[in-house]
């Protein structure tokens, strides 16, 4: 008899939605794409030059499991510039690959079997995964447009249980663009006081805010104690392929992480560490740019969603739109292969990241400004096209 | 935001960007643009818009050379007199004041190296308060303005990802 060799966790895991979409791109020549989740910059050229600096020199052996500590100084006055928020570099901050690693570490380290994880929906595809994975359960709390897609504390509380230990949140948001809001956060803070939960934030985006100040959750009354601060360099640096985070946090919980990173990981790249500190060093100039220029981006194509009958809520974060297309009728899945069969244009189904996310597309600006015209182009000749259809 | 070097900034980059969209991507009134627009080319803070071309590309055997000058200053004469008497020339694409070893740097563009030549030994170093001249060729241009002449190397981004 054939025995299964693939375990049921792994089989049971739902493939990626975007997996299935980036197939059928694979094959198609001349499209457009605002289905990306990175930076259209290459990282600037004085952290890269760094990096090879660091080869030339010869810094190509391991790191402490922590990550080098001169990155970790770096990280923590980083942190207490930006959020004045206080951290030991030498125990409550540790370098992973990607906050990938450093999300699936935390639910790991947290995680006892059956604890509830809530996350609001939609969000990032790995968070369900990852909480299956550690032994958890996830419990999606639905946000809506209407509130900004912040889930309001009457909503979470709705889904707190005995058995409800973490809440994991992303703000700046993708997919849906959304911030976090001082009011807002403040009432997630004193619900987790009051709950006494503990809040995974994954602040990939912090940088990249459009409309005031960033928030960050640890800097509130009575939060650096319960919260793990995940962020890392791929958005506001453009350097998703160095797959560099880190996690700052309480140091028990570091600390736990730190074990089992040291044992599946032992340490992040060396070399994406020397670039990262050139970048927390030197980087804010370039970095400021880029946000600018995602914020130019962001207002062509908001309001073009808006005109050619894509409502779309003002995203104030990140570099992603999330416009609803239920006036078309189609599901999100129809709606996105359609428009890449006919007019080329690659955007993400909504669905991909959660049941909130059906009736929704996100669309990415972080692309040229030619290219978001000529993909709003294309995407108001595909609905005129739909319309007369229907008559 | 400094809303008229903002659209300086983006004229620089693409001088025929249209009004309409410098005001939706700075999130400004057209006819506040276009206020701003003229007033700056009233001011000559806008002085010419021009295309940045790769000649050598285009098939022009024109050359270039960059001249540092030595001035010898006099009583009543100062730097300005003399580099305005270089200006002049219509051979002559830029003029600046330096610090350092030398005093004018001239750029100077020509039909060939002998025009070129005999401009400096002909023109620019006979004139009064001239004191000497160096002459460096470019043999080939890399980038000018921001702007890289050959990129040679396109990174291909993955199409979709989360």
């Amino acid at each position: 008899m054939k025995r299964t060799w693939v375990n049921e966790t792994a089989r049971s895991l739902p493939p990626s939605g975007i997996r299935r979409f980036f197939d059928l791109v694979a094959e198609m020549k001349g499209v457009i794409s605002l289905g990306v989740g990175e930076p259209d910059f290459v990282t600037p050229w004085h952290v890269r030059e760094a990096c090879v600096f660091s080869l030339e020199k010869g810094y190509t052996m391991y790191t402490s499991n922590f990550g080098l500590l001169e990155l970790r100084e770096e990280i923590a006055r980083d942190l207490q510039e930006n959020y004045q928020v206080e951290y030991n570099p030498c125990n409550q901050i540790l370098v992973t690959v990607g906050v990938s690693e450093a999300l699936d570490l935390a639910l790991r380290a947290l995680i006892e079997p059956g604890d509830e994880v809530i996350i609001a929906d939609p969000c990032y595809v790995s968070y369900k995964p990852c909480t299956i994975m550690a032994g958890g359960v996830p419990v999606e709390v639905p946000t809506k447009p209407e509130n900004g897609f912040r889930p309001s504390v009457e909503d979470i509380e709705k889904h707190i249980t005995n058995k409800t230990k973490v809440l994991l949140l992303c703000y700046p948001n993708n997919p849906t663009g959304a911030i976090m809001d001082r009011t807002s956060a403040e009432a997630i803070a004193a619900l987790a006081n009051k709950y006494n939960l503990f809040v995974i934030s994954d602040e990939i985006y912090a940088h990249l805010t459009y409309d005031g100040k960033h928030i960050c959750l640890a800097s509130l009354p009575g939060m650096v104690e319960r919260t793990l601060l995940l962020n890392g360099f791929s958005k506001a640096y453009a350097m998703t392929g160095w797959r560099l985070g880190y996690a700052a946090g309480p140091a028990d919980v570091i600390a736990a992480m730190t074990k089992i990173h040291q044992y599946t990981m032992l340490c992040a790249p060396i070399t994406a560490q020397k670039a990262a500190i050139e970048a927390l060093r030197n980087g804010a100039v370039e970095r400021e740019r880029m946000v600018d220029q995602y914020n130019q981006r962001r207002r062509v194509i908001v309001s073009g969603l808006n005109r050619i009958g894509l409502p779309c809520v003002e995203p104030k974060g990140a570099f992603y739109a999330f416009p609803s297309i239920t006036g078309t009728g189609m599901s999100s899945e129809e709606f996105c292969e359609a428009l890449l069969k006919e007019e080329k244009v690659a955007v993400v189904p909504g669905n991909a990241f959660g049941k909130t996310g059906e009736g929704y597309i996100r669309c990415s600006y972080a692309s040229s400004i030619d290219k978001i015209k000529e993909a709003l182009n294309r995407m108001e000749r595909f609905l005129n096209n739909r319309r007369k259809a229907a008559l | 935001m400094n809303k008229e070097l903002a659209i300086l900034e983006l004229l620089e980059e693409d001088d025929r960007i249209q009004p309409e969209e410098i005001a939706l991507r700075l999130d400004l009134s057209v006819d506040e643009v276009k206020q701003i627009i003229d007033r700056m080319e009233q001011e000559k803070i806008i002085l010419r818009y021009k295309a940045l071309i790769n000649w050598e590309k285009a098939g022009s055997n024109g050359v270039s050379a960059l001249i540092e000058v030595k001035v010898l200053p006099q009583r009543d004469v100062g730097f300005d007199t003399v580099a305005e008497r270089i200006y002049r020339f219509p051979e002559v694409k830029a003029v600046y004041l330096m610090s350092g070893a030398y005093d004018l740097v001239v750029m100077v563009e020509g039909p060939s190296m002998r025009e070129v030549a005999s401009f400096v030994s002909q023109k620019l170093a006979t004139l009064d308060h001239v004191q000497s001249t160096a002459t460096h060729f470019v043999l080939k241009k890399y980038k000018q303005d921001g702007v890289i002449f050959e990129e040679n190397e396109t990174v291909e981004r993955l199409v979709v990802s989360p």
